[in-house]
């Protein structure tokens, strides 16, 4: 609290505004219910759970299912999954909206400015499963419109929802196409704070396209940059895991099994609540110290830079 | 060249080419990549809104690219008389509008009461919202949290769970925090206002935009969304659309449980048939959202995101 206040006036103060808690209190219901309940529950990793004696009155059993899970041939497989399938994502959707957003940014027809920016915008309505299903036919090995294309030049059908090889590319190639034009659109806006003078006053002195881009454009949307890959990075062990899910085939498992379909498999389909309860606390402490060192990492940084901020 | 910094004063210095070549190879390369970019976007789609009324054999040996071939409405018939397909959309629009309407109500609320600075304990709260962004129960003690609430296959597991988004709780705090200036709630002590008929009179309609926003955000949210329904229900007759969606698309359950294609003689028959029903489903389910594409996109770019980022 801001301000220093005795005990009567907080009180006096929250009598008078009883009706701001009332407001605040069906969230709040929510919040203790559906969040920190479950968190309450997490303790079931350290036991085994079973429905009559509930999250605290099952038996404790200590860092078993951890050792279980880190002595499982699954563990190199499924973190070496869900760490490279996050990095490669990562590196490779980051940038493009960036890329898209510049490039749609300079051009000059107003009007095909806004229909390039509607259309790159759109795929942000559709849904992962359809994205997903839209793989499945156009992929498909036999009537699908890619491996017609492929025959097309000479070469033989690809079964891609069934290889191993194929997942990363489908799934970070789907990732830019239905994601991209969301972030554009931040990129966007923060291209439309640019003061519009700094590239008049550029243009008279003689500046081209790829100078003024890169001297004024690209040092304007930095600080965006930083925020959304701040937040990318906070999300990393959490990359869509649904999309995983509705992609993965008994076929191409050996890389498309990344952690949550692992928790979502061994929990939910086939009962484990405490072993999986275990690998997903697993994952959420890893997910967190990604998010602290790179803070850290940031703050230094930031310091070097200077400037920003 | 000067390396990265801002050399607006003096740019001439660092032209390493005329403007006009320099101009010229941009436009050419800006066009290659946005043509390029459009087409990836448009042209799967397009494919896939012919595709669906096409001839299958053509379109399934490879004859159809840039215009349709044939014509049939043997998908969409088929895929319109599927019960499991309007049920799902029955059970999607039931589960999102009262979804959407919740979940915005409860932002709105909460976001308000928490943009009053003079609230005691108002941050303390706050950063219980704030934990839940860093930490949580994970997919598990969810699942069993649910279940011990005795909501699996019941309409409340497609509400409840997700009713709080936190992000667009602390976008309406703020968005409050700036919308209402104090002396406007000032003015109204002084008519003698509660805190209850401020919030409803002033400051729900100051927030217009930001309610629309938000409506828009979780109308598509809770419209593709398919995990919790995959988890929390097992009874095929509360399945969401998209649930439904994912067991025919993905899973290729055209012929399992028999009311798309089961009168059909033959394995080849289906097979032929099975593709046409997918391209109509993805066209059905995916039209209605792209309509609203360029309404939201006014919206969201306007409102959402830059509160999003100062938020």
């Amino acid at each position: 609290m801001t301000t220093p206040m005795t005990a009567p006036g907080v009180l006096r103060r929250m009598s008078r505004l009883w009706q701001l808690y009332l407001l605040v209190l069906p969230a709040l219901i929510y919040l203790v219910v559906f969040k920190f309940w479950p968190m309450y529950g997490v303790q079931i990793a350290f036991r085994n759970f079973n429905p009559i004696d509930g999250f605290s009155g099952s038996p404790f059993v200590g860092w078993q299912h951890f050792e279980r899970f880190f002595a499982s041939p699954q563990f190199d497989r499924v973190v070496g999954n869900t760490l490279t399938l996050a990095v490669v994502n990562l590196l490779v959707a980051f940038p493009v909206p960036i890329l898209l957003a510049l490039m749609i940014n300079n051009l000059r027809d107003g009007r095909l400015r806004s229909f390039v920016r509607a259309v790159l915008y759109s795929p942000t309505f559709i849904s992962t499963v359809v994205v997903v299903g839209m793989m499945y036919v156009l992929l498909s090995p036999r009537s699908g419109l890619i491996n017609h294309l492929i025959g097309l030049f000479g070469g033989d059908p690809i079964l891609f929802m069934g290889s191993p090889d194929w997942f990363r590319p489908i799934f970070v190639g789907s990732t830019v196409w239905q994601e991209s034009g969301f972030q554009m659109v931040i990129y966007l806006a923060a291209l439309a704070g640019i003061d519009q003078a700094l590239h008049d006053a550029a243009r008279v002195d003689g500046a081209n396209s790829w100078q003024r881009i890169r001297n004024i454009d690209v040092p304007g949307i930095l600080p965006t940059i930083v925020v959304l890959f701040m937040l990318a990075v906070g999300n990393l062990m959490n990359i869509s895991f649904e999309k995983a899910l509705l992609m993965q085939t008994p076929l191409n498992r050996e890389t498309s099994q990344v952690i949550q379909t692992y928790v979502y498999q061994a929990g939910l389909q086939q009962a484990q609540f405490s072993y999986s309860a275990a690998i997903g606390l697993f994952n959420s402490v890893v997910n967190l110290a990604l998010l602290v060192t790179f803070h850290l990492v940031v703050r230094r940084a930031r310091r070097g830079w200077g400037g920003l901020r | 060249m000067t390396g990265t910094t801002l050399s607006l004063a003096r740019p001439a210095r660092t032209k390493p080419m005329s403007i006009d070549r320099g101009d010229r190879a941009y436009t050419v390369v800006v066009a290659a990549l946005l043509g390029g970019a459009v087409l990836a976007i448009i042209y799967p789609l397009y494919f896939i809104v012919i595709a669906s009324f096409s001839e299958p054999d053509a379109v399934n040996n490879g004859r159809v690219w840039v215009l349709p071939e044939g014509f049939t409405l043997d998908g969409y018939r088929r895929l319109l008389a599927d019960p499991r397909v309007w049920r799902g959309v029955v059970n999607s629009l039931t589960y999102t509008s009262l979804a959407t309407a919740l979940s915005v109500a409860l932002i709105l609320t909460a976001g308000y009461a928490l943009s009053r600075k003079e609230l005691p304990w108002r941050n303390a709260i706050t950063a219980l919202f704030l934990v839940t962004l860093f930490f949580d129960g994970g997919m598990i003690p969810r699942y069993l949290v649910v279940k011990e609430l005795g909501m699996l296959n019941t309409v409340w597991a497609m509400i409840l769970p997700n009713a709080v988004a936190v992000w667009n709780l602390l976008i309406a705090r703020t968005y409050f925090t700036s919308a209402i200036p104090v002396e406007v709630r000032e003015a109204a002590y002084l008519d003698g206002a509660s805190e209850l008929k401020f919030f409803l009179r002033i400051a729900l309609p100051l927030a217009k935009p930001l309610i629309a926003v938000m409506v828009l955000i979780h109308l598509v949210w809770n419209w593709n969304a398919f995990f919790d329904a995959l988890i929390f229900l097992t009874d095929e007759s509360k399945f969401p659309l998209q649930l439904v969606l994912r067991n025919i698309l993905v899973q290729s359950e055209v012929s399992a449980s028999g009311n798309l294609s089961s009168d059909l003689s033959s394995y080849a028959e289906q097979q032929r048939l099975g593709e046409l029903i997918k391209y109509g489903m993805i066209v059905v389910s995916t039209v209605p959202l792209l309509l609203l594409s360029p309404f939201a996109q006014r919206y969201l770019s306007r409102g959402g995101v830059e509160g999003a980022l100062k938020g």
